[in-house]
């Protein structure tokens, strides 16, 4: 046992380490495509950034601020500078916040992990049970039934989605609040954990059933491989009724897929997330990005960026390790 | 028809198809096993020998009850007596009727092999699977290994393991030696026969004939899907003249200590089967008779047998 845990530990420590470097150069990479972009983009912060002051400029103080900012410096030298900062920890002021970049991302992550958790566990949950509940059914009324409704949901647009939950819970049946994540007219620290709850349900609901349905169909198609398998033939052989096969072979064979899929899942999430946050005004990172775009708040766009891509990476990089936890061909051949 | 009293299991006149889709959208009924008779008595072991594609491994998913879904069965299946219809298979599957599956591809492989054989049934037969697997040369460890960690042989030994701590009266092993040493073979062969020997019945798919009949009582062999003769398994040990069918006569002397003689020609394909006799196509002593029906089954000097000419 001790020589397993052994051989786990090191192997967890071989794939962290491998993993960093990957998550590293990525963003390195990232960092340079999307300065690259940016550049390339008529997005004109300065501009921006004076008619955020309110007050007329003189063209004498615009090109200060220029140099100030040094806008007109090469591409290169400017990426180095914004780069060499970066690797200190600083991620710039924000030009529409007027805050440190840092801050705004840390502040907003809070409020979309809540929503992206939410939203997350419930697909999870709700995919992985409608795909089991489609494979043991698979032909009959209930798969049918249920394979139409995935394939119109993951047909839908969010956005449209959100819209008509807006208008039915919110502004028909008014069970939910319309939008922000607490009460308007009521100061951020005295929100009660149930009004914030109250005001996540509909976008976690929303964002929930964008990906769920992909899910279901993936648990569906695996469990009936599963079920067409020779050692499913064989426990029937042995007497095995269909729902112990499903609990003795079926979800022991599907959840490692499945929870890959999960994980892998992040970056729709976070794509996801943008949309539900705009609908319902949920002041998330979401939010941030569309509004950082719009305003040309670049160096926000640049940390919501590095920050989503590092955001996918350790997604991906949990679903790398809880396969070799939880597989044990590859657990035990690793050793 | 009108069942031996005494028999374990009997089959008759058993057919299965396969339906297809052939071009485009028709659909063809594939016939894979036709015709095929088989008693096994409470006591023996039948061998049953045959190349491959003769419809062996068909047979036992057949008696079990676990053919694929676009299979269809006719043709006549008794256990102790009683029409073994699909509710019947359904309770006697894993009870009273077990099978040895030909792989390790039966085992989950995400599943340990311990708590695998012991199968779904409380109490869990953790002691007797224990005092079985030693016996078949198994290292304790085994109970915590998954399926890849076996090997071919260990895994054979496992798939036989799980069926003997059973309380099974009847077992159909599928080729359960293969990748065994001779030793373990022999082993596990000699489990079944006192599994038989007990009162109980065993039903060997093998293409190991001569060990088969070193333990079996009587060896059935098929052809095309069908039973083209049962002998006693003594007949197999004597040669082709204690034989009766052409086709075991061939496949006797193609054995390698026997001569290695292969006869030309190949087994007909299922959809593309000959009328009358099966074997007729390669058979030396065919006449017309043979090519105008299916011949019956006859009894021969203490075996049975379907050919027109045997004696």
């Amino acid at each position: 046992m001790v020589i397993i845990m052994k051989g786990t530990g090191g192997r967890l420590v071989c794939i962290l380490v491998k993993n960093s470097i990957k998550i590293i150069s990525l963003l390195f990479a990232v960092s340079a495509v999307s300065f690259v972009l940016v550049s390339a983009s008529p997005v004109d912060p300065v501009g921006q950034y004076i008619l955020g002051l309110g007050t007329a400029v003189s063209p004498q103080q615009r090109v200060e601020i220029e140099n100030y900012w040094g806008v007109n410096e090469p591409p290169m030298e400017r990426y180095l500078g914004w780069l060499s900062e970066l690797l200190r920890g600083n991620l710039g002021e924000s030009a529409l916040y007027r805050r440190p970049v840092a801050d705004i991302i840390g502040e907003r992550f809070v409020n979309s992990i809540a929503l992206m958790l939410c939203a997350w566990l419930l697909s999870g949950v709700i995919g992985f049970g409608l795909g089991c509940i489609m494979g043991m059914y698979q032909g009959k009324l209930p798969d049918r039934m249920l394979k139409k409704v995935c394939y119109i949901l993951s047909s839908t647009p969010t956005f449209w989605l959100g819209l008509v939950f807006l208008l039915l819970f919110s502004v028909r049946l008014k069970w939910f609040p319309i939008g922000f994540s607490g009460p308007i007219g009521v100061a951020d620290s005295d929100v009660t954990i149930w009004q914030k709850l109250h005001h996540l349900i509909l976008p976690a609901f929303t964002l929930s059933l964008m990906s769920f349905a992909g899910i279901a169909l993936h648990t569906r198609g695996k469990l009936i491989d599963v079920l067409n398998s020779e050692y499913v033939l064989f426990a029937k052989a042995r007497g095995e009724g269909k729902w112990t096969i499903l609990r003795r072979h079926g979800l022991r064979n599907i959840v490692l897929p499945a929870l890959t899929l999960q994980f892998a899942s992040f970056a729709e999430l976070f794509g996801g997330s943008v949309v539900a946050e705009n609908v319902f005004s949920y002041p998330g990172l979401g939010s941030a990005v569309s509004a950082a775009g719009l305003n040309c708040d670049v160096p926000l766009l640049l940390g919501i960026t590095l920050f989503s891509a590092l955001f996918v990476c350790v997604g991906n990089m949990i679903a790398d390790l809880l396969y070799g936890i939880v597989d044990p061909q590859i657990r035990e051949v690793n050793q | 028809m009108k069942q031996k009293e005494d028999s374990l299991l009997e089959i008759h006149d058993l057919s299965v198809s396969f339906r297809m889709y052939d071009h485009g959208l028709e659909q063809t009924d594939l016939q894979v096993i036709s015709n095929l008779y088989l008693t096994v008595y409470p006591g023996e072991i039948v061998a049953v020998a045959g190349s491959s594609g003769s419809g062996k491994s068909l047979l036992a998913s057949a008696i079990l009850g676990i053919l694929p879904g676009n299979a269809s069965l006719r043709g006549h299946l008794h256990y102790k007596g009683e029409e073994l219809t699909p509710r019947r298979q359904k309770y006697l599957r894993g009870s009273e009727i077990a099978l040895v599956p030909q792989s390790v591809s039966y085992l989950d492989p995400l599943m340990k092999i311990g708590v695998q054989a012991d199968g779904h049934k409380k109490p869990y037969p953790t002691e007797k699977r224990r005092s079985v697997f030693k016996r078949l040369d198994l290292p304790d460890k085994t109970e915590q290994l998954f399926p890849f960690q076996l090997s071919g042989g260990m895994a054979r030994r496992v798939l036989v393991g799980a069926a003997l701590i059973t309380d099974a009266q009847l077992v159909i092993a599928d080729e359960p030696t293969p990748g065994m040493s001779l030793e373990q073979a022999m082993e596990a062969l000699q489990m079944f026969r006192e599994m038989a020997d007990e009162g109980k019945a065993v039903i060997l798919i093998t293409h190991d004939i001569d060990l088969a009949v070193e333990f079996a009582d009587r060896v059935a062999v098929f052809y095309a899907g069908t039973t083209v003769e049962t002998a006693p398994a003594a007949d197999f040990k004597n040669g082709p003249d204690s034989l009766r069918h052409p086709y075991s006569k061939a496949l006797w002397r193609a054995l390698p200590q026997n001569g290695f003689w292969p006869i030309p020609g190949f087994q007909p394909y299922a959809g593309n089967l000959p009328k009358g006799c099966l074997f007729a196509p390669r058979c030396p002593y065919k006449t017309a008779e043979c090519e105008r029906e299916l011949p019956s089954v006859k009894e021969v000097r203490g075996g049975e047998v379907r050919c027109c000419h045997a004696t």
